[in-house]
């Protein structure tokens, strides 16, 4: 059996007294990919950020690779090297260029050599199709290239996991494509994934499994194929039917 | 052509004397800048704490030195310590002070809308990117706050520099105060000294501000 990557145990997540998680279980083995569906507000980007640990938690455990992140700060540190995030919005630092924006964080806060950084770095950018783009500045690329970038630089960190949370919410239909496409090649090198999506078919493409929410809760989780073909419950059922359209001639 | 006095300039050394009086006003301006920018830098930090103790201290602050007209100040810091604290200040090094004082306070509100001004999700891209708190600050806040503050800083910069001439008032004999000395020396033999004088320090003046400023609208276009 695959080791167990993440473990979160009744996680519970408020704001002020307005609960966004309630109680919630999750198992992530490595090289799963795990798609989080869910309609707007059901606490799926929440669980992301609480996961990383941006957000404070009131009750409950996350564990990385078996080490507990909650209520221990130098635990949490360490293990946030291990959890690579990808945010909707375009979170490139302006300043830097693209190579300055990969490399910043191995070269300081993992105090990596700088040479092997680079080399690694272009060698990422290479396989997303930017090696082109290295010197350039997050102010001359387009929403995809930068989220692409955004990818480069989570990945050159050797996360254990990857979260997404939205990453093409915020992009033109055609640049979706070229974001989807890079982090479908890291689903095949058997990457540790948790993505949070509205795009269907591109869930459907990259999950082993399926994880659906709805009021604070998971509602169902099963594999890919059988949720998208025979969702169990009424609610799910109905989330996917948003997606269907009926021809009105 | 009316009469400018300008020929008084050319007398003994009166020139030279009206630039070593606008170098001690040059030079006070940018003892207090230098002072005042990393204050500022470190009081803009505070002032985005949460912590309502720090908020209300550094406001309290703030408003504070705002509301005193600076020559208040420098009375307050050149007469006032005198008698009640025993302080044998010098007018150059009061100057200093009431200058560190308002260009901390004003830097340090600068410094705090510029810090605002970065997204929310630069902070979280950092922290998720395994940065500790100082780090996120040093590498990724900062010199994008640094970017947006250099046109409202050389702003405070030469109003700084435009408010040496009250210094005067205070017994230090900067460019006005020599300019006063030449034209009342000279009344008898160049009554029309006023006007060259004042319109040499109009142009000294000019001169430095301009400067200040084009270098910021270099480094502007270099960094943005």
């Amino acid at each position: 059996m695959a080791d167990t990557v993440l473990e979160i145990k009744n996680l519970v997540k408020k704001f002020n007294e307005h609960i966004i998680i309630n109680g919630l279980n999750l198992k992530v083995q490595e090289g799963e990919v795990i798609v989080i569906l869910g309609p707007s507000g059901c606490g799926k980007s929440t669980l992301l950020r609480c996961i990383n640990g941006l957000e404070e938690i009131q009750s409950g455990s996350i564990k990385v690779q078996g080490r507990e992140t909650v209520g221990n700060k130098k635990n949490a540190v360490l293990l946030r090297q291990k959890i690579g995030m990808v945010f909707q919005s375009y979170d490139l630092f302006p300043h830097l260029s693209v190579l300055g924006n990969i490399m910043l964080s191995p070269v300081k806060v993992q105090k990596r050599k700088k040479d092997e950084v680079k080399k690694e770095a272009l060698e990422l950018l290479e396989k997303v199709g930017l090696s082109d783009k290295a010197d350039s500045y997050p102010r001359q690329l387009s929403g995809g290239q930068k989220q692409r970038v955004a990818i480069v630089r989570a990945l050159i960190l050797h996360p254990e996991i990857l979260l997404f949370d939205e990453v093409t919410a915020a992009l033109d239909p055609e640049m979706v494509r070229e974001v989807l496409d890079v982090i479908l090649g890291l689903a095949k090198q058997r990457r540790t994934m948790l993505i949070v999506t509205h795009e269907m078919q591109f869930a459907k493409a990259v999950a082993d499994r399926i994880v659906f929410m709805d009021e604070s809760k998971i509602i169902e989780e099963g594999g890919a194929k059988e949720f998208f073909e025979h969702p169990r419950t009424e609610r799910a059922k109905k989330f996917l039917n948003v997606f269907t359209f009926e021809d009105i001639r | 052509m009316p009469d400018l006095g300008l020929e008084v300039l050319q007398k003994g050394s009166n020139f030279i004397r009206l630039i070593e009086g606008f170098w001690v006003a040059v030079e006070i301006s940018l003892f207090s800048i230098a002072i005042s920018i990393p204050l500022g830098v470190f009081l803009g930090i505070l002032m985005t704490r949460k912590n309502k103790l720090i908020r209300f201290l550094t406001k309290f602050y703030l408003d504070f030195i705002r509301i005193m007209p600076q020559l208040v100040l420098l009375f307050l810091v050149f007469f006032g310590t005198t008698r009640s604290m025993g302080w044998n200040l010098s007018g150059e090094m009061a100057a200093v002070i009431v200058f560190v004082l308002w260009g901390t306070a004003e830097m340090g509100d600068l410094v705090r809308s510029a810090l605002l001004s970065i997204p929310r999700h630069q902070y979280e891209s950092s922290v998720a990117l395994g940065f500790s708190r100082i780090q996120t600050y040093f590498y990724i806040i900062l010199p994008q706050t640094l970017r947006r503050l250099i046109p409202v800083s050389i702003n405070l910069i030469t109003r700084m520099i435009k408010t040496t001439s009250l210094i005067l008032m205070i017994g230090v004999v900067e460019v006005l105060k020599v300019g006063q000395q030449i034209i009342e020396a000279n009344r008898m033999t160049s009554p029309n000294a006023a006007f060259g004088i004042f319109f040499v320090i109009f142009i000294l003046y000019f001169v430095i501000c301009w400067s200040v400023s084009m270098i910021a609208r270099y480094l502007e276009r270099k960094w943005s």
